[in-house]
């Protein structure tokens, strides 16, 4: 009953956007840049012209060759907005125990942090946090969601 | 928020050590034992008598040790605290042993008395008479009654008059809401109380082995840290002053310090651990190796702690010095091992293994002989020993779909032979159990 009424409501937020109204900053299906317009270096301008988030293999923290190229347009993004703080959220899928997966979304948080340090974003610009298999992207027990949270994802903190 | 319980006890004198019952390895026959109403006089005892039953043949009977002979066969129907009970009527219909009891108003309080038979000898074998000052504690009483009937004929120390710490979660599963509660062991939901309001994310709640305090992980201002709660005083407040995640923290076995992981930025957020003296604040770094270790766990005498490293390429578990000496790998199979604890009794190391797609529970000797599996499925999480080290908790978590729907979790119950699976009861989904000591 929850579920449904959760749906009805995020298929109303959708039709407004239509009319141009506000797009959820936090909503990561960016897929309708629906006339609404985006204004640059907010979370909205990251997740649509840049990409918010990279994706890892299982039980790695190593960034992949897509990773990195994602995380160059990122840098270079914040280069372009100095006054933006970021904090670097590492997550884990849920095939491994809590406590496992809070050390293993560390790692990769602190991946994604210090390649952007390394490509010159300041450390006192950018935070990071492990949710370990606390907040998946997708819900669901199959590789098709747990490659979605496996990943490490850019929010803008102010 | 923890009344004292004033307990006025008289045992038995006749110290014959435990009774005929032998536990062994593999399915327990459960002893039939008789228990006859609980006797009380007007309206308010006659409540407490049901009530004390009911919790007493509850606790027997989901010990998986014990079953009650079902009360329509009952020949004679007496208080049979004061008369002796006809033997051969209890024996007829194969009553092993008989409880009865009674309840009482007196100027101090509720009085209970109590006696324990044993029918195919005869004879009486326990004895106890206690006041409580009020009603409050009639649940305790049942519980400290269960505890000495069960080790009077088990000879096992009774696991009865305990709670258990546990994750409370609702909400959707990418933004679940979990709370610290607490509650009887039995999952009574009058005993069910929460700890925190679900502003922040906790996890991983545990039990000091030796008093009333709970060490946990609180997502606070966003800031992954350990922190003790104090259950007399509701006091909480953060172990050490880490610049990173602190995690995956468990007690001493004084309950004087606590270990965990400590994640540090100044070493690429890689996960070693630590120990830290919660009187002296002074901090020891157990582990120094580019792998994952966590989830330190200490055997009961303190002079060793297993715990979960990656450090050879796959996750398993390892033993090592109260100082970090003398690292050894124990799991020998294979698989993804993590979760160790350690059995009270300092026999047993309990684990979770990811293989073949599914998670599986076991025990394994202390040098990672002998392993076995208890139960295996799609996910199981977080086994926690019984103060007296015969039984595990867990959590069980269903799949979930791309709808939302499943991932329903739960705690369940198990005796270590495998047998007697239970689940206890819980008011929401729940997750992360710990068992704490003898109140």
């Amino acid at each position: 009953m929850l579920i449904v009424a959760g749906f009805f409501l995020a298929s109303c937020a959708a039709t407004k956007t239509e009319e141009g109204g506000n797009v959820d900053a936090a909503s990561t299906s960016a897929s309708s840049s629906s006339g609404g317009e985006i204004t640059a270096g907010t979370q909205e301008d990251l997740i649509v012209n840049v990409g918010d988030r990279v994706f890892f293999e299982f039980d790695s923290s190593e960034l992949t060759v897509d990773a990195q190229a994602t995380l160059d347009a990122q840098a270079a993004w914040l280069m372009q907005y100095p006054d933006t703080n970021i904090t670097v959220e590492g997550h884990a899928d849920e095939r491994g125990t809590r406590e496992y997966n809070l050390a293993l979304g560390d790692k990769r948080a602190f991946s994604v942090y210090s390649y952007l340090a390394q490509a010159g974003i300041d450390t006192n610009r950018m935070e990071y946090v492990s949710w370990g298999k606390e907040r998946p992207e997708v819900i669901g027990s199959d590789e098709t969601a747990y490659s979605q949270n496996r990943r490490g994802v850019t929010l803008v903190s102010n | 928020m923890i009344k004292k319980i004033l307990l006025i006890l008289f045992f038995s004198l006749n110290a014959n050590a435990a009774l005929e019952v032998t536990i062994a390895q593999g399915k327990v026959e459960p002893t039939p034992i008789a228990i006859t109403q609980i006797f009380g006089a007007d309206s308010d005892t006659a409540r407490y008598g049901n009530t004390l039953r009911q919790i007493i043949n509850n606790n027997l009977t989901n010990s998986g040790l014990f079953y009650t002979v079902n009360e329509d066969l009952y020949i004679q129907s007496d208080n049979l605290v004061e008369k002796v009970p006809r033997f051969e009527d209890w024996k007829l219909i194969k009553a092993q042993f008989l409880l009865s009891a009674d309840v009482s108003k007196t100027d101090k309080g509720i009085r209970l008395r109590m006696r324990l038979y044993d029918v195919f000898n005869g004879k009486e074998i326990e004895k106890l008479q206690l006041t409580i000052p009020d009603e409050n504690l009639i649940r305790r009483v049942g519980h400290t009654v269960s505890d000495i009937v069960y080790e009077r004929i088990t000879g096992e120390t009774g696991y009865f008059d305990t709670r258990i710490v546990y994750v409370s979660e609702i909400g959707p599963l990418d933004q679940r809401v979990k709370r610290l509660a607490i509650m009887d062991q039995d999952g009574h939901l009058d005993s069910h109380q929460f700890l925190t309001d679900g502003k922040n994310l906790v996890l991983t709640p545990r039990f000091a082995p030796n008093n009333q305090i709970i060490t946990y992980m609180e997502y606070k201002n966003n800031l992954p840290r350990v922190y003790i709660y104090n259950l007399k005083t509701g006091e909480r407040e953060i172990v050490g002053d880490f610049p990173g995640m602190t995690f995956a923290p468990r007690f001493s076995p004084d309950s004087q310090s606590v270990v965990m992981s400590f994640s540090d930025p100044n070493n690429a957020a890689n996960s070693e651990i630590y120990l830290m003296d919660l009187n002296t604040r002074s901090r020891l770094r157990l582990t120094n190796d580019s792998g994952i270790d966590t989830s330190p766990s200490f055997s009961p005498n303190g002079e060793k702690i297993v715990f979960n490293s990656d450090r050879g390429g796959s996750p398993q578990l390892f033993i090592m010095d109260k100082n970090g000496d003398n690292i050894k790998r124990i799991s020998k199979g294979r698989g993804v091992y993590g979760n160790p604890v350690w059995s009270p009794r300092g026999d047993l190391i309990a684990f979770t293994k990811l293989t073949q797609g599914n998670f599986h529970i076991g025990v394994m000797d202390t040098n990672g002989n002998n392993e076995r599996v208890i139960v295996r499925d799609f996910s199981l999480e977080s086994p926690a020993w019984s103060p007296n080290g015969r039984y595990l908790i867990f959590h069980r978590q269903k799949r979930s779909n791309l709808d939302g729907t499943g991932g329903e979790v739960t705690i369940h119950f198990i005796d270590i032979t495998g047998y007697n699976e239970r689940v206890i009861p819980t008011p929401r989904d729940g997750s992360d159990p710990a068992w704490s000591p003898l109140l």
